[in-house]
């Protein structure tokens, strides 16, 4: 009874506009984010779980109770959840002795697992124990990432797709250039992950960009990676795949050269080029006046002649 | 002189402009890949290692997350700004990063039959206005819904046509009209639905589910049989076929002014039993249900836990069977045990 199937219908407009919020759409929302607690978490984790939601926090849902529940055997609660609160990105922080300080990151596509990544947590400083200001929540964090891991090892591919899933904020048109805070620097070094979150202060250099100067401010992890669970190729083409209808559409019969001169082509019917209007030469107009002169002077040409018949 | 004051003024100028990009210029090895769409940046750079174990790991964190946050910046600044209330602001240009969806390309709406036909003979939706004029009121009124304009149903005054009949009521009537409107619209949309799906519209008794009783299939052969052009008429029956009972009318009324004589005889009858000493239920036969009853349940339970004594709770309703219509005892009985299917042979209620 989630979607909108028609046979139950919604009894108050307020009712319907929340199940069209959740419906599949061509533009998607952005994407919320629930963040669960596992059987056994300890106080890292439930404050790294604090963090992280503070960090996300319009877009996501804590929940409050410990759920017993292993998503690397069985993922039909999390599913569940997922399906009650629309959210398609979560996040799991377990503790136990073989896993300690556990944190699986994953996200859904259709309410079924896409792909879940644990990372353990090595070292973390909360944003209580740096002692600054801080920026609203909310604001969309400059994302970056370092290190070619990145690049060439498969996992931590999927796993930066991911963190820029969870981390990206909602897709805006324009940014207020002053409000470029958050900086969330993620490096992979030596088979660590470092996550490190800064506030970005915008110095006055010589010329228009200004330089930047980095305070550490948020919360900062050091990850090691261990299981993954990902899906296979074609379920990552089915979730990757774009709707036609938001391919940007071809301007036809427009080119550009080489110099940007931009050229355009014009489509026209066949003309009869004998009745062709051109410029009018007055000149060459022919005139009512020289026509009657003409006549005039062929009659006097009579008259003289018949006079002259006359006379004779 | 004058030729070389020109080349110093313009070396002086280059070293000026170097000086001013000194500050925010970072040199890297590799470029960065940015998608300036989700203010993201990727360095490939493979870090420095032995930087790293000399130094403080932050600091050399900080020191690279500067730089690259500056390179970042940079290409933000680059992009085409404009003022929106005070506020300068760059136009982000759509993200480059392939991130998959959260669910999948929605699928168009099926179309009704009447949006086919439509289609099919080339009728276009006509646009038409929100409020109708109702001259009754006086006033501008919706075209549909509540408080609709020309509502035939909230009529004080309705003529009573010539051809009509006389005891009739018309109110009612174009109530119960509008009300078979609402239902047949209601069937037609479920309908469309149920095509849209793909779904099998069933008829009565034609969809059929795993387990079918005695009554769901007499039905549907009612039903099949009925439907014919002559409704059922001409159909033979099939050899040791019986007509079903209890078809259509659950409940007999007699007409309010009927015969005289056959509602007295009724009245007159019904004191009679209500004066009679005899009981209305023969207690012997009730006895003899209650105890093959109890018999059957003990059999049930002693197959089902050997050894557990269970009470069987405390059937007063033995004895004390008296009065009319008193099913209490023998009924609260049988619904007792468990996974027990409901007995057709209820009898009479």
């Amino acid at each position: 009874m989630t979607q909108l199937d028609g046979v139950v219908k919604p009894k108050t407009k307020r009712s319907k506009r929340f199940l069209q919020g959740r419906e599949p759409k061509l533009n998607e929302n952005i994407k919320n984010a629930m963040l669960i607690k596992g059987g056994n978490a300890n106080q890292t984790v439930t404050q790294a779980l604090k963090d992280i939601y503070s960090l996300k926090k319009p877009n996501a849902v804590m929940y409050k109770k410990k759920n017993i529940t292993r998503p690397f055997e069985d993922q039909t609660s999390l599913e569940f959840f997922s399906k009650k609160s629309d959210c398609s990105l979560f996040l799991f922080g377990s503790h136990n002795k073989k896993r300690p300080n556990n944190l699986i990151f994953g996200r859904m596509f259709d309410f079924h697992v896409l792909d879940m990544i644990e990372l353990g947590i090595e070292k973390f400083v909360s944003l209580k124990d740096i002692k600054n200001s801080k920026f609203p929540e909310g604001t969309k964090p400059l994302l970056i990432f370092a290190g070619d891991a990145f690049e060439t090892d498969n996992e931590h591919k999927k796993l930066k797709s991911l963190l820029i899933d969870f981390f990206r904020g909602p897709t805006v048109p324009c940014v207020r250039l002053a409000g470029l805070e958050h900086v969330l620097h993620i490096t992979a070094l030596e088979g660590k992950i470092y996550l490190r979150s800064y506030k970005a202060l915008l110095k006055k250099s010589g010329c228009r960009t200004p330089r930047i100067e980095l305070e550490d401010m948020g919360p900062s992890f050091d990850f090691t990676m261990r299981r993954t669970h990902l899906a296979s190729d074609d379920l990552y083409k089915t979730a990757h795949r774009q709707p036609k209808a938001l391919k940007p559409k071809k301007k036809k019969n427009v080119s550009h050269d080489v110099f940007g001169t931009k050229y355009g082509r014009l489509h026209m019917q066949k003309q009869d080029l004998a009745k062709l209007q051109t410029r009018k030469m007055k000149g060459l107009k022919k005139r009512k006046g020289e026509k009657a002169e003409g006549e005039g002077e062929e009659v006097e040409a009579e008259a003289t002649t018949a006079k002259k018949a006359k006379t004779q | 002189m004058a030729a070389c004051s020109i080349e110093d003024v313009l070396a002086k100028a280059e070293r000026d402009e170097a000086e001013k990009l000194k500050s925010i210029s970072v040199y890297k090895e590799l470029e960065l890949e940015f998608d300036t769409g989700n203010l993201f940046a990727f360095d490939k750079n493979p870090p420095d290692t032995r930087e790293f174990k000399k130094q403080n790991k932050d600091e050399f964190l900080r020191s690279l997350a500067r730089d690259n946050t500056q390179l970042l910046i940079n290409e933000l600044w680059k992009l085409p700004t404009e003022r929106v209330e005070e506020v300068i602001v760059a136009k982000l240009p759509e993200p480059t990063t392939r991130l998959p969806r959260e669910k999948p390309v929605p699928k168009p709406r099926p179309s009704t039959k009447w949006e086919e036909f439509a289609k099919l003979k080339g009728i276009q939706k006509k646009k038409k206005t929100n409020l109708v004029w109702d001259d009754v009121h006086k006033e501008w009124k919706r075209r549909w819904g509540y408080k609709r304009a020309n509502d035939d149903t909230k009529e004080w005054l309705i003529e009573v046509p010539e051809t009509a009949d006389p005891n009739e009521d018309q109110f009612s009537k174009r109530i119960k009209a509008k009300k078979e409107r609402v239902a047949k619209n209601e069937l037609n949309r479920l309908r469309n639905i149920a095509r849209g799906q793909k779904i099998k519209v069933p008829g009565v008794g034609l969809a059929p589910t795993d387990q079918q009783s005695k009554t769901e299939l007499g039905k549907a052969i009612h039903v099949a049989k009925h439907s014919t052009a002559s409704v059922g008429k001409f159909q033979g029956n099939l050899p040791k076929e019986k007509a079903p009972k209890n078809m259509g009318k659950k409940r007999q009324f007699q007409p309010l002014i009927g015969d005289f004589s056959v509602e007295k005889q009724k009245q007159l009858d019904m004191l009679n039993i209500m004066d009679s000493k005899k009981p209305r239920i023969d207690i012997t036969k009730a006895v003899n249900k209650q105890m093959r009853e109890e018999d059957r349940q003990s059999g049930f339970q002693k197959r089902k836990s050997p050894g557990k004594k269970g009470r069987k709770g405390n059937f007063s309703g033995k004895g004390t069977a008296k009065g009319k219509g008193k099913k209490g005892g023998p009924g609260g009985g049988s619904g007792g045990g468990k996974n027990r299917k409901p007995r057709m042979k209820q009898g009479k209620r």
